[in-house]
């Protein structure tokens, strides 16, 4: 039964954020992938049947208007800290999906006491020990939405034959991508040395065909965070929750809903 | 007039086969395929067309650089223009030019440049470019800010150059505690700037309100017509009147002895598979952030393979039919560039004369030809039409020394 959506619109300083926000129950905020994200998922729904889940848009990604201050991806941590001060939510959990787990771990080290859980699906943000961040600059953005399913039927059932008003979003999202994250290309040389201090137990996540960002990322996320534990879901890319969004929820759900 | 003469400087001893099974010959085509064995002699054949050109009287050099692929050899554009400053006398040496938000370091290339006019006794004209779409990536150069940085660090050069030092710099993108450069050019307020575009309009824009000449870049005529309505248009907005010394056009024309001849020759200015940078992914060319906004929906198709190259692909016939490639002997190629001249009036003029596996002996001949022939009949040319140049006319190199504005505009430095 999927649970009621509403769209609410915050403006914080002069940057305006938007969010989604459905469901009930212990506050959850999604941080979506570097290629933004449609307003509904099956992944968002199963998530608002058991939480209050807030689903902000990363400003700037998909849309014309931007903000142009922004220099790195803790920009936009610390601009969500100011949003749930701005909406009232205590001891939220952070569930960050790709470049969106970035995000959520600069949120946690930023403010190591202040979540409840942290969830990681291959979270880009740290250097990979092995192999290197996919880099989408060098292909098309098709191509580059691709590379993130194991299965490229789910590729299609997700994005269908592509609309060019997708094409646009995506080359938003791009540029919004190299303004904050353009070099070093997806991770941040000081973010590892900041995670020990997460006192939030930490659900890390793998998809087992994740051609985007190499394991070992995942592995050095585990090591350095205070708490953590590794999972993988098959027959999975990088995007887990568009491919696999039963597995991932069933993972996901009783680690957030423990006390 | 001032007429050049300019080559890409092509690595032609790469194998295009490969390059056209590989799919792309750009960026990400190794270098592995890279002879310098062959890239040395090259290298200094084109040192000596330069030189020989100076020799049968041309008088400019038009220099520019690129990366990462076979279409063009020099990576730096200061490297030839050191050169040919010390080793030769008259020819202005015209940088079309340095490509900008490539320099971590403006104050360096500030340097450099300065060190160059020094060293050639004031014969340098310094253009600036945005650089390509692949010289961003090829160089980690974020595309986003390739703008903001062009202008940023024109900004901080024009200061390096006309400021009395030390002073500070802290700016968006760069920020320096002591610019105090030891090397100032030689000409006074600064050596002339020439901003060479093919497409943005923003930089047709930008070079009207600085009052720098804009050299279109082998645009067809009718290309060329709109993009000096835009620049006398906002000339007029900006206080001036445009005229022939802004002007500039950049063009494939190779001279021969025989038709036959300039034919066979002249298409090798196709020998990238007809893409003048070569085969390339249009995401490499635009990467996100560097093409105006206006084209995101045209390009995101193109992107993807559901449009054609805004640019289009056309033809050798085609290019030779709407004016952009020329060939002949001099005879017939003159009355061929008065027709251009009269179309579009520009005052500077650049002749891109050899491309690709052209031999060494047809690229001197095609050189004599220019200087001897050619060019002083397009200098004529450009008398009778009243073609004035911005060294004939001493037009100011920027805005702000401009004495004859019809209202005072913001200082646009």
């Amino acid at each position: 039964m999927p649970a009621g959506w509403s769209e609410h619109n915050l403006e914080l300083g002069d940057t305006k954020l938007r969010l989604m926000r459905g469901g009930s129950g212990r506050p959850v905020l999604v941080l979506h992938h570097d290629i933004g994200t449609l307003d509904r998922l099956p992944f968002y729904d199963l998530l608002a049947d058991k939480f209050d889940v807030m689903l902000p848009r990363h400003p700037g990604f998909g849309v014309e208007e931007r903000p142009n201050w922004m220099r790195h991806p803790r920009d936009i941590a610390a601009l969500y800290q100011w949003a749930l001060a701005e909406l009232g939510i205590e001891r939220a959990s952070l569930l960050g999906l790709g470049f969106g787990g970035w995000v959520a771990a600069e949120m946690a080290a930023l403010a190591p006491r202040d979540f409840h859980r942290l969830v990681l699906v291959g979270a880009m943000g740290v250097k990979p020990p092995e192999g290197d961040i996919f880099d989408q600059a060098i292909v098309s953005y098709i191509d580059y939405a691709r590379a993130g399913f194991h299965d490229q039927a789910a590729f299609t059932r997700v994005y269908g034959d592509v609309s060019t008003d997708q094409l646009v979003a995506w080359d938003l999202c791009r540029e919004m991508c190299f303004r904050i994250a353009w070099k070093p290309y997806m991770y941040s040389q000081t973010l590892p040395h900041l995670l020990g201090g997460v006192r939030a137990p930490a659900l890390v996540v793998w998809g087992e065909d994740d051609k985007i960002v190499p394991r070992s990322a995942g592995e050095r996320y585990t090591r350095s965070l205070h708490e953590a534990r590794f999972e993988t879901v098959g027959a999975a890319g990088h995007c887990v929750d568009m491919e696999q969004p039963e597995a991932l929820a069933r993972l996901v759900t009783p680690f957030i809903e423990q006390n | 007039m001032h007429v050049m003469y300019f080559t890409e400087q092509p690595m032609s001893a790469y194998p295009a086969d490969i390059g056209l099974e590989t799919g792309h010959t750009a960026l990400m085509f190794s270098n592995k395929h890279f002879d310098p064995v062959a890239g040395s002699r090259l290298y200094n054949e084109y040192l000596e067309h330069y030189i020989y050109a100076e020799e049968m009287g041309v008088e400019g050099f038009m220099l520019n650089e690129h990366h990462n692929a076979p279409f063009c050899m020099q990576a730096k554009c200061n490297v030839f223009a050191s050169i040919l400053a010390a080793v030769t006398k008259k020819a202005k040496i015209v940088l079309l030019g340095n490509p900008l938000p490539l320099a971590e370091n403006p104050v360096r290339l500030a340097e450099e440049l300065a060190m160059i006019d020094m060293i050639s006794k004031g014969r340098l004209v310094s253009g600036f470019v945005r650089g390509g779409g692949q010289e961003q990536l090829a160089n980690g150069v974020n595309p986003a800010f390739n703008r903001e940085r062009f202008e940023e660090a024109h900004d901080l050069i024009v200061a390096a150059w006309t400021r009395q030092g030390p002073f500070r710099w802290e700016g968006t993108h760069y920020q320096h505690r002591v610019v105090n450069p030891w090397a100032v050019p030689l000409q006074k307020p600064y050596p002339r700037v020439w901003i060479p575009g093919v497409l943005s309009q923003e930089t047709i824009i930008w070079a009207a309100k600085q009052r720098y000449p804009y050299i279109a870049l082998n645009t067809s005529i009718e290309a060329t017509k709109k993009i000096w309505e835009l620049y006398d248009k906002v000339a007029l907005e900006t206080g001036y009147e445009a005229g022939p010394e802004n002007r500039g056009y950049l063009q494939q024309v190779h001279v021969s002895d025989s038709e036959e001849k300039a034919e066979k020759n002249a298409r090798q200015f196709l020998w990238m598979q007809g893409e003048f940078t070569g085969l390339a992914h249009p995401v490499w060319a635009n990467p996100s952030g560097y093409f105006s906004p206006t084209l995101r929906r045209n390009f995101v198709e193109f992107a993807v393979g559901r449009a054609e190259n805004p640019r289009g692909r056309p033809t050798f016939e085609q290019q030779v039919a709407d004016g952009r490639v020329f060939f002949g002997t001099p005879k017939t190629v003159i009355p061929k560039l008065r027709r251009v001249l009269e179309e579009t009036r520009p005052s500077i003029y650049g002749i891109w004369g050899n491309d690709g596996t052209v031999s060494n002996e047809d690229a001197r001949t095609c050189i004599r030809l220019l200087g001897q022939e050619v060019m002083p009949a397009m200098r004529e040319i450009g008398k009778e039409l009243g073609l004035r140049d911005p060294f004939e006319t001493n037009s100011p190199v920027h805005l702000k020394y401009s004495t004859d504005l019809k209202q005072m505009p913001q200082a646009a430095e």
